[in-house]
């Protein structure tokens, strides 16, 4: 019986051990791990331990630097206000004692839920006293502030201050609500991508085998952008000489769409399949998010066709009935009969001109000039999270297009507003444009 | 003879070899003092500020080619050259702990940049009241000590004074070209 019963207790704690084991050695769903739920901004990663914990032997530069591997670029890129180097000068001991400003971690602690705030903030809303307390010595405007409310929408951001420095402020404070030509940045034309590149006069061959051709893929091919440039159908079926892929690996797509992959992988809808991230997850689906989605949507794999539609790589269709084929979200459902909408069908009837029409994808998808090869080009940005927050990210890139600044940064204030997707005028106003004025005026 | 050669070869290698050691550490080179070092250091910041100042920035506005701004990349202009001395910090800082340094002043434009440790307060002060003078000190910071270097930084060239004199966040208008506008200060830690 004694024996028994530590036979029982062995195996018991070897099949627990084995379960675990396994999980974690397998690279297999490593939820049982963790210690908490992860914020909105990693929760696509949940399942894999070391996408952050990059290894078992570490401490905190380890994790920095993990940090750094996805966001260090986006940081550089939005002129960081508070960089980590800021903070390493000795001179700022003192400080480093109630915020330790040289680690993503300390004011972004994960499996914190309980006491996570907006964008992942798991400080005290604020930490902005611990270096600005006398701020009301320079700036009288400030003084009966309160300091939890200065990264409040339109005022200061901690990281991206490009479209809320004071200077700029003022250089926009005078621009209408609507401008005179309010059009967005247009997409890129083929010889834009491509140098030296001529429309073919004739139709091209498609050279797929004859039992692989079907009438309607055909058609969806020479319409596309893809057989108007040459792109046969072996350049993604059969890529350098492979045989025949059924469905085109994403590595595929990425040999002629670095850019635009380079900014899926960023972004939430691309982040699991990452070739970069240091383990292996499966496509994202609507079902492993935490927003709302269309019932149907649930087990939906993202990848390029996801969106595109494998041979018709039609633009209009990825920039609004892809995105409302998942997206339930009051915002998303507002876009129906929306301002924006009104503007985006006007153009795609052929009643406004190309540019006048705002789709999911004006805002969310922005195109931004970059460079590829040497040249620069229109590139869409596919990381549809890279201007979402904090929303003034949107200011420069995308509503200035189109809008004033005073209007923009009172319109993205206004939380209301955004869920019924601009359906109506702010009912709020964002002081910081009339306090950059009177400063100037002083 | 043959053996005295090895053994001279051999005190070679292992003094090479902890020179080398202590190039890569986070000591100061081997030979000089902390002083020494900073004021090596602040020569070769005053001296590569000043060129910039005067043979890019003032160069190129005075020929109309480009001109220099706070906002240099919005303006598409060269950043200033307090800018590019506090970016090249930035960049030390991210690079290496065996020295900082930073642009400080009484009178700063930004308010983070005036003298926050006893020792830079005392020692801005210093090289107002004593033209010509550098300061020195040993301070504990964060449980570490550190040798401090406060040097002098001058106005070298007209538009020094001039923007800050200009600028809506300086607490001072009055700078002429030669003043001490503020102090370059540098800190090597001390072993131990």
């Amino acid at each position: 019986m004694k024996y028994a019963i530590w036979g029982l207790w062995l195996s018991t704690l070897l099949a627990i051990g084995g379960w675990y084991g396994y999980r974690l050695l397998a690279g297999e769903d490593q939820r049982a791990f963790n210690p908490g739920p992860l914020s909105a901004g990693h929760h696509q990663l949940e399942q894999a331990c070391g996408a952050c914990h990059v290894s078992a032997f570490g401490g905190g530069e380890l994790l920095q630097q993990a940090c750094s591997n996805c966001h260090g670029a986006e940081l550089k890129a939005a002129h960081d206000a508070h960089p980590q180097s800021k903070f390493s000068d000795p001179r700022n001991a003192d400080r480093l004692q109630h915020l330790d400003a040289r680690y993503c971690v300390s004011c972004h602690v994960e499996h914190a839920p309980q006491r996570t705030l907006a964008m992942g903030v798991t400080q005290p809303g604020d930490f902005c006293r611990h270096c600005h307390a006398d701020i009301a010595e320079e700036r009288p405007s400030h003084r009966d502030l309160p300091f939890d409310g200065c990264a409040a929408a339109g005022c200061h951001n901690y990281h991206d201050n490009r479209a809320l420095y004071e200077d700029f402020l003022v250089k926009g404070a005078d621009q209408p609500l609507l401008k005179a030509i309010a059009r967005v940045t247009a997409p890129a034309s083929l010889a834009d991508k491509h140098p030296g590149w001529r429309q073919p006069t004739t139709a091209p061959r498609a050279d797929a085998p004859a039992a692989r051709q079907t009438p309607q893929a055909l058609a969806e091919w020479l319409g596309s952008a893809h057989g108007q440039a040459g792109v046969n159908c072996s350049a993604c079926h059969q890529p350098q000489g492979a045989s025949w892929q059924e469905r085109p690996a994403l590595a595929t797509c990425q040999d002629c769409h670095a850019g635009e992959a380079a900014g899926f992988f960023a972004g939430k809808h691309g982040m699991r399949l990452n070739p970069e991230l240091p383990v292996r997850l499966g496509p994202m689906r609507p079902a492993l998010s935490g927003l709302a989605f269309a019932a149907a949507s649930a087990e939906h794999q993202l990848s390029c066709n996801s969106c595109h539609g494998a041979h018709r790589f039609e633009r209009a269709s990825a920039a609004v009935e892809a995105c409302l084929g998942c997206h339930a979200d009051q915002h998303s459902r507002a876009f129906e009969g929306s301002p924006h909408q009104a503007l985006w069908r006007a153009e795609q009837n052929g009643s406004a001109p190309p540019g006048s029409g705002v789709s999911c994808a004006t805002c969310h998808l922005p195109r931004q000039l970059a460079e590829v090869q040497g040249h620069e080009r229109v590139l869409v940005q596919h990381n549809q999270n890279a201007n979402l927050r904090p929303n003034e990210k949107m200011l420069r890139e995308v509503c200035q297009d189109c809008h004033g600044l005073p209007f923009a940064l009172d319109a993205l204030a206004d939380p209301a507003l955004i869920r019924n997707n601009f359906k109506g005028a702010p009912a709020q106003h964002v002081p910081s444009v009339d306090m950059a004025l009177e400063r100037a005026r002083q | 003879m043959h053996n005295k050669s090895l053994q001279c070869l051999l005190a070679v290698a292992v003094v090479g070899g902890l020179i080398s050691l202590s190039g890569c550490g986070e000591q100061k080179p081997q030979g000089f003092s902390s002083q020494q070092l900073t004021d090596m250091l602040h020569l070769v910041m005053e001296s590569d500020r000043a060129v910039y100042t005067k043979q890019v920035v003032n160069r190129l506005k005075e020929a109309g080619a480009i001109k220099a701004s706070e906002h240099f990349v919005d303006d598409k202009a060269l950043p200033l050259p307090a800018q590019m001395f506090r970016f090249g910090a930035e960049t030390v800082a991210s690079k290496t702990e065996a020295f900082s340094y930073s642009l400080q002043s009484l009178w700063p434009i930004n308010k983070q940049n005036a003298p926050r440790t006893e020792a830079e307060k005392t020692g801005l002060q210093f090289i107002m009241d004593n033209p010509g003078e550098n300061y020195y000190v040993e301070e504990t910071l964060g449980g570490k000590r550190y040798f401090t270097a406060v040097y002098p930084d001058v106005a070298v060239a007209p538009v020094c004074a001039s923007c800050h004199n200009e600028h809506k966040d300086s607490p001072r208008s009055d700078f002429k070209l030669g003043d001490v506008m503020g102090g370059v200060v540098i800190r090597v830690p001390l072993g131990g």
